[in-house]
């Protein structure tokens, strides 16, 4: 029988705020524990809940990039249950009424059509704190630096139809929060996250199969492996006969493989109620035109501009604006050297090249858009040749120097000057007689030849173009 | 000087008849002298008191007291005390010592009152008698045989035995106006959102608001004046005008339309009880008020619905009480299953675990629609009920309890028998409306309450019509025998 692969994600974002969605504390990764943590996030008597205003308007951001129907009145609800990283016994989340409702986002598919992805709902909540179970000799440490973080949880429609789609509508949503600037997007440090529904059913058949939800995954290649490996799971098991149990799976990175967690026939009911200590958000239009405001040019619109604007095509575009940083490099090295081409060839190659070979983001690159844009101006300008620029930016990468004094120094600067070319031109010519002989007997080939002598007399600081034209002539006379 | 009212004792402190050392002497005596045998106080904190009571007699001194500076006050246990042990009577908070005064607490810090002590109630103010606190039950200081009321029992028995000039207190369903009646003293609930709830101990944070109990309506004015308005810290406090609650005492009741709530007259309601409230009815309508008869069809219901939202609400608030991070924590957990049940198991009182299984019920996958959703919607038509009556007259009044105070042990066993002591009472928290309970007279040397009730925000016009009554009576100025 021919499968069809059924997939929903539940991303969980973190929102950048400075402070927790209910309470002043700072929301820095990294500190020693439980020294990010008020009263209320410890959840002593008598405090109460008041909803960091920045959090809604990230939200609503969100909802605005993916043009959803904004929840014009929201309600925060308790979700109970006992754990001992959750302080409250409840979580603060958003149940029956959410702040983002039906969105959309677009993927590009690998051959290069674009689907169209539903986002369900997205809604706010806090985060747990962490419970350590390494290094307190068989008692659990409990760190609750992290609980009351604002979290953004979008939930996106069963639309993804294998574990590529998953990750594709995955990086769309990481590039678009990003893009936002409402989340770090730091997948190490859990800032993005996901948990995947996944089911198989018949080609052809209308109805979903039982699915399974792997919990807590936190890079785009586990999302792909666990999914994949979930998928074949089920797979082997409706074909053996056998019936796919509803419940909630982890996945072994180190082995490939999920594990059942726990079933959803025991799982909890978490009895969700308005919360009482929190009003419903009201979202009026004011706030949300001015959150409107806000809104920087999205990456299907940069993409979209780049394209018109630099003449780029379609894939080139598609990595120049894969991260706001990276287009925002982009710009600033083309403005540069005021050539897009040239700026986008070496963006996406020899600078993403190097960044790849050194582990590093763009935003720590030892060579920033000013001073490639420096270089490539070298380049048009003639001063240097494409090929020599290649080893300045690497001296540049090491030193932090800027092109021109490193050709300054080196002497890198093309030879332009029409004599001194001549000069070695003769010199070539008069040292190869066989080859001038057969260039004259018709063999045009030899041309290159003697190109490359000359760029070795001129240890490659030669205008190559120059040399070109100046050989013909001398051949030809 | 414990015979005089709050407002009387202001005046004294103001031209210096006594300091406030005295003052807070006095009633530190009278506490360590008298409090055994009503167990109205947890904890007293002496020192601090008279710490406090010589600073605001240096900033009298020095011409910088305010309208309650020096004055002696006791808080009900259930407001956390930055750095003094806040129990809500528990024993689940019997180590529990807050790094953060509440609200209601910074405020009258801030105004100069003097803290005495903490005041015994209900465990986490679940109760109607006083009788469920882990420190023993609060006796009625008119008949130590019988209780106080609850859950602020400890707060009204102080005040009615004049332990201390006044008192907070918190009225969730009646735990203000009901041991202020069976007490009788002056107890005013505010509208819901009119006090900060932020350090107050939730037991159902949609009912629940603070108030004050003190001997006449114009000290609760004092106090209402120092404890209410918008607390950024609490959502659901509102960013509505606080009035100058002594201002308006005075102002004439020509006019006055009173409300007669017939649900508050019907069956159960003690003869006694009946009469001395018709009597108050009859002074004011010698002060110039007309009487309407008003219908409240839905109030009926006040009850069940209580009794489902305020559990619900109780069953998630208590759940922080795990024995993780503070609070009481059995001697060796097994494991963390073990660690809950036997915590939570060995520290909550009987009460208490039977309204966390009611409102776990309640909000259950399958009932919720059945119970949550419809006593939400009973609430609303409760409220709509109260507003179309707030259209016809000014005030509601009726008895604030069925019965005067009942024996100790009476109700204890009769979990039911003991919620319809707050029969009278409890539609007001679920309206959310403002009302007081002041005395009316006796029965049998037990005291009656009169429940007044007014729209939202008309706290003014509560403690106004109060007042008035207060100076043709003098119910309110009445102290046991025992006490005098």
């Amino acid at each position: 029988m021919e499968w069809e692969t059924v997939i929903g994600l539940e991303i969980h974002a973190q929102l950048a705020t400075r402070s927790k969605i209910f309470s002043g504390a700072p929301t820095a990764y990294g500190a020693e524990p439980n020294t990010q943590a008020c009263a209320i996030d410890l959840g002593l008597p008598g405090v109460l809940p008041v909803l960091n205003a920045e959090a809604v308007r990230m939200a609503v951001k969100f909802g605005l990039a993916i043009e959803a129907e904004l929840g014009r009145r929201s309600v925060f609800a308790r979700k109970n249950y006992f754990y001992p990283d959750l302080p409250k016994g409840y979580q603060i989340s958003q149940y029956e009424l959410p702040i983002v409702g039906l969105g959309h986002v677009d993927i590009e598919l690998p051959d290069g059509q674009t689907k169209r992805i539903g986002v369900t709902r997205a809604h706010l909540e806090e985060d747990a704190g962490k419970s350590l179970h390494e290094d307190f000799a068989g008692m659990t440490g409990i760190d609750l630096n992290r609980a009351g973080t604002p979290l953004l949880e979008i939930v996106s429609e069963p639309d993804l139809r294998s574990p590529q789609e998953a990750v594709a509508y995955m990086r769309k949503i990481h590039a678009l929060v990003r893009y936002l600037g409402i989340c770090d997007g730091n997948m190490q440090e859990g800032s993005f996250r996901c948990d995947a529904n996944v089911s198989v059913r018949p080609r052809g058949s209308h109805e979903f199969g039982t699915r399974t939800e792997i919990k807590n995954l936190n890079s785009f290649r586990f999302v792909e492996q666990a999914i994949a490996y979930e998928v074949e799971r089920q797979i082997e098991v409706l074909e053996s006969g056998g019936a796919v149990v509803q419940e909630t799976r982890l996945f072994d990175a180190e082995r490939g493989r999920t594990r059942a967690m726990r079933s959803k026939e025991e799982a909890n009911d978490y009895r969700y109620f308005p919360d009482p200590d929190l009003l419903p958000v009201v979202l009026d239009d004011a706030l949300i035109e001015s959150v409107r405001a806000t809104l920087p040019e999205l990456p299907d619109a940069k993409r979209r501009r780049f394209m018109d604007q630099y003449g780029l095509g379609r894939e080139e575009a598609g990595l120049l604006t894969a991260s706001r940083e990276t287009a925002d490099y982009f710009e600033a090295v083309a403005e540069h050297c005021g050539d897009a081409r040239l700026a986008a060839n070496w963006v996406i190659v020899e600078l993403t090249g190097a960044l790849n070979r050194a582990g590093l983001d763009i935003t720590a690159s030892p060579v920033d858009a000013a001073r490639l844009g420096g270089l490539l101006a070298r380049i048009r300008d003639n001063t240097i040749s494409g090929k020599i620029a290649k080893g300045v930016f690497e001296k540049m990468w090491q030193s932090g120097e800027d092109a021109d004094t490193i050709i300054e120094r080196e002497g890198l600067r093309q030879i332009s000057d029409e004599g001194a070319i001549e000069t070695m031109i003769d010199e070539v010519l008069a040292n190869n007689p066989a080859q001038v002989a057969q260039f004259k007997a018709g063999k045009e080939k030899v041309l290159g030849f003697f190109v490359g002598q000359v760029m070795k007399l001129s240890r490659g600081k030669a205008n190559p173009a120059q040399v070109n034209q100046i050989l013909r002539r001398k051949l030809a006379e | 000087m414990h015979r005089k009212t709050l407002i009387e004792l202001r005046d004294g402190l103001q031209r210096g008849d006594f300091s406030s050392v005295e003052l807070t002497e006095h009633f530190l005596h009278r506490i360590d002298t008298r409090d055994r045998e009503l167990n109205a106080f947890i904890t007293v904190t002496g020192e601090l008191a008279l710490a406090a009571a010589r600073e605001a007699d240096r900033r009298r001194a020095a011409g910088q007291a305010g309208p309650l500076t020096g004055l002696p006050i006791a808080h009900k246990d259930i407001f956390c005390t930055d750095g003094v042990r806040t129990s809500c009577a528990s024993r689940m908070l019997d180590n529990f010592i807050a790094p953060y005064d509440a609200t209601v607490v910074e405020r009258f810090k801030t105004a100069g009152a003097v803290m005495l002590g903490k005041t015994n109630m209900d465990e986490f103010a679940m109760g109607s008698s006083n009788e469920t606190s882990f420190y023993g039950p609060v006796r009625n200081p008119w008949d130590r045989e019988r209780v106080p009321g609850g859950s602020s029992g400890g707060s009204a028995a102080a005040v009615a035995a004049r332990l201390a000039p006044a008192a907070t207190g918190t009225d969730t369903g009646g735990s203000i106006r009901q041991p202020a009646a069976l007490c009788g003293v002056t107890g005013l609930k505010p509208t819901y959102g009119r006090v900060s709830r932020w350090g107050m101990i939730a037991f159902a944070s949609s009912l629940d608001q603070g108030g004050p109990i003190a001997q006449s309506a114009a000290d609760c004015a004092l106090l209402l004046g120092a404890m209410a308005g918008f607390d950024e810290r609490d959502s659901t406090s509102m960013d509505h005008p606080v009035d100058d609650y002594l201002a308006a005492l005075e102002r004439p009741l020509d006019g006055l339309r009173i409300g007669l709530a017939r649900p508050f007259f019907g069956e159960g309601l003690d003869t006694g009880v009946e009469r001395r409230v018709r009597e108050a009815l009859a002074v004011y309508e010698g002060l110039g008020a007309t009487l309407v008869d008003i219908d409240l069809p839905h109030v009926h219901l006040s009850v069940p619905a209580y009794y489902v939202v305020a559990p619900a609400e109780c069953s998630s608030n208590l759940s922080r009480y795990d024995g993780v991070r503070f609070g009481y924590r059995c001697q060796d957990p097994q494991d963390l299953l073990d660690l809950y049940t036997r915590s939570r198991g060995e520290a909550f009182g009987e009460e208490v675990k039977r309204r966390i299984m009611v409102g776990t019920y309640a909000l259950s996958a399958g009932y919720y629609d059945a119970y949550y959703l419809k006593a939400q919607k009973v609430r609303r038509l409760i409220r709509d009920d109260f507003l179309r009556a707030f259209e016809q007259v000014d005030v509601l009044m009726g008895p604030t309890t069925p019965t005067p105070a009942f024996r100790l042990g009476e109700k204890a066993a009769d979990p039911i028998g003991m919620y319809l002591s707050d029969i009278y009472t409890i539609a007001v928290n679920l309206a959310g409306l403002p009302a007081l309970s002041i005395p009316a007279g006796q029965v049998d040397g037990l005291p009656v309450g009169l429940q007044i009730i007014g729209n939202h925000w008309d706290e003014a016009r509560l403690l106004n019509v109060a007042h008035r009554f207060q100076q043709e009576t003098d119910w309110h100025r009445a102290i046991p025998a025992d006490y005098a």
